[in-house]
């Protein structure tokens, strides 16, 4: 049952004040697909998906949720089809996994809702997705990084919406851990259908985790498409400002970029 | 069924018994309250006077002295234990109660200069009251706004409202006559002394309105607390519910400070109390048992207990002043939150 909700910007113009940071940009994301966008720090990349998770309120152009413009939709309704796992959440003190996941449940509970079995199944799902059901009654404050990042996107999974938003997932995170978070992102994409929209800065994870690439350079859309076909040294060279060779990542078989520095380059043939 | 349903059940098997205790608490110190004074009476004679049966003696002490006392100590404490734990949830902070950030000090100045420059006497100082804390709490929000709100620049900017608000406060005290001096001066301790039944319909409606909303809005603050973006995420619109919540704050704050004068640190100290009875989340209940019984029992240890009769503020003040010292030594240390 891949998600067919359709999440599209219509020429959106999204800034800070008077400072805008994101120009006339439209991107449709491909449903039932993980789409990255990468671009380099400040390029608005953020921003972009801030907008689409409906935090920022386009200075002009509309987001579009199945062709509707989410703005005009209750914001309650548009929390049951498009989740998002934000940069830097705050867990109450004191409280425990299972509760913090159980919060997630708040845009599918009446206005006197108890707790019902779908919640109950929903939390435990997420849980048990997210490995960390035997930590469902410890304090979030005690868990490692890790394990936090993990019930924060246990949370999200909880909510059940057909698209997922994730603005940096990774970052704090070392090496192991970022992957196993896109390897659970990607689980869920495969078993559940979830359209899967996050920002990463790891273009080389990027690239391998992707289905569907975004590259962002200065508020607007430099390229896109599958990563064997955006990630070449040109688009790093524009987007990052940087020398690099794609080779490709013997693991997965996505293109993977070397930098090229001023130091350590020596091995170049160029 | 699994381990998360079965550690949820036994939470809340937990705070379903905290509140029980608390509700006996409260009751207990109701009981004592009414039953212990100059004269003592014994449950009976109390349960007649409740019932609205004549009882000689008991009748005026218990009826017309006692009981407004009393009901009114756990209605404020009540109202001050919600504002202030809503205040401290939104803002995620300890320090950020409608005392400690001016809006108390909003009432009583408002009240303190009615009382001295136009002779404002009964419900007219209410509604003094009222208007200047919700005046404050404006002002307090809107100097402290960029866009959104931010719980240390709402809360620093409140502390400066509110010192300020203590020197008007002192200098209308050595402008007016002493007679409306010791009027005035109830708006700065805090103080039971004077209640009486007509004190309790307004202070009782208010909390009729209040209280539900206040219990409403809370199933939203659990979302906002996870930060603005989770809760927009979730369908919760940050600054909306944080302005409904202020207003619901404000007002329970303003009306209990209009019957009874500002009861130092009552707000400050429920929450937190009640955060330590029920770790990971204390919903509105528990904030409240635990205002009315810090309410009721500092009136009693204050008119009872000690040598000397001492108003409520005073008794709240001495136990709340230390934590304050403490929580703002904590959350100066190194590595400390606060």
């Amino acid at each position: 049952m891949t998600s067919t909700r359709s999440l599209a910007t219509d020429a959106v113009t999204v800034g800070y004040d008077d400072r805008v940071v994101v120009h006339d940009l439209s991107v449709s994301i491909p449903p039932g697909k993980v789409s990255v966008i990468v671009g380099a720090n400040a390029c608005g990349k953020s921003t972009l998906l801030k907008s689409m998770a409906r935090l920022l309120k386009p200075q002009s152009g509309a987001v579009l949720l199945d062709g509707r413009s989410i703005a005009e939709q209750p914001t309650r309704e548009v929390a049951k089809t498009l989740g998002l796992l934000p940069q830097t959440p705050t867990a109450p003190e004191g409280i425990v996994v299972a509760d913090l996941v159980g919060r997630g449940r708040y845009p599918h509970r009446s206005f006197f809702g108890r707790w019902s079995d779908d919640d109950e199944r929903a939390v435990n799902e997420a849980l048990t997705l997210t490995g960390i059901l035997d930590l469902a009654d410890r304090p979030v404050d005690e868990l490692s990084g890790g394990q936090r990042q993990r019930v924060w996107i246990a949370l999200a999974l909880a909510q059940r919406t057909d698209v997922l938003l994730l603005d940096e997932p990774t970052t704090f995170l070392d090496v192991s851990h970022q992957v196993e978070v896109l390897d659970l992102l990607t689980d869920l994409n495969l078993e559940r259908g979830t359209t899967v929209v996050m920002v990463l800065h790891d273009l080389n994870l990027a690239a391998r985790y992707a289905d569907h690439l975004f590259a962002v350079k200065d508020g607007r859309l430099h390229s896109e498409g599958p990563s064997s076909e955006v990630v070449t040294s040109e688009m790093v060279r524009e987007v990052f400002g940087m020398e690099s060779r794609i080779v490709i990542d013997e693991v997965s078989g996505t293109p993977l970029v070397l930098p090229v520095g001023r130091h350590h380059s020596a091995q170049l043939r160029l | 069924m699994t381990a998360a349903r079965a550690a949820r059940r036994a939470r809340l098997r937990r705070h379903r018994s905290v509140l029980v205790v608390l509700v006996l608490v409260v009751v207990a110190l109701l009981a004592v309250t009414l039953s212990i004074g100059e004269r003592i009476y014994g449950p009976s004679e109390i349960i007649r006077v409740i019932l609205g049966q004549d009882v000689p003696g008991a009748s005026f002490t218990v009826g017309r002295l006692r009981l407004p006392r009393a009901i009114i100590a756990l209605l404020i404490g009540v109202a001050f234990g919600i504002a202030g734990s809503l205040f401290q949830r939104m803002l995620r902070n300890p320090l950020a109660s409608p005392d400690i950030i001016g809006i108390s000090y909003g009432s009583s100045a408002v009240a303190v200069v009615a009382i001295g420059f136009f002779g404002a006497t009964g419900p007219a100082i209410s509604i003094a009251a009222i208007i200047g804390g919700l005046t404050v709490a404006l002002l307090v929000y809107f100097l402290a706004w960029r866009g959104n709100v931010h719980g240390a620049r709402l809360i620093l900017i409140g502390i400066a409202i509110g010192t300020m608000l203590f020197a008007v406060i002192q200098w209308v005290l050595t402008r007016i006559e002493v007679y409306k001096a010791a009027e005035a001066l109830r708006w700065i301790t805090g103080s039971l002394n004077s209640a009486f039944w007509g004190d309790v319909p307004p202070l009782a409606i208010a909390l009729l309105v209040l209280v539900p909303v206040a219990f409403a809005v809370s199933g939203r603050l659990k979302i906002l607390e996870l930060g603005d973006e989770a809760s927009a995420a979730l369908g919760v619109a940050p600054n909306r519910t944080r302005l409904l919540i202020v207003v619901i704050a404000v007002g329970l704050t303003s009306v209990a400070t209009a019957a009874a004068g500002p009861v130092a640190f009552v707000a400050f100290l429920a929450g937190p109390i009640a955060a330590r009875l029920l770790p990971g989340g204390t919903g509105v209940l528990a904030p409240a048992l635990v205002g009315g019984a810090l309410v009721l029992g500092a009136d009693f240890t204050g008119s009872q207990l000690l040598p000397t009769t001492f108003p409520v503020g005073v008794v709240t003040g001495v136990v709340g002043a230390p934590y304050l010292l403490w929580l703002i030594a904590r959350s100066n240390r190194p590595g400390g939150t606060s």
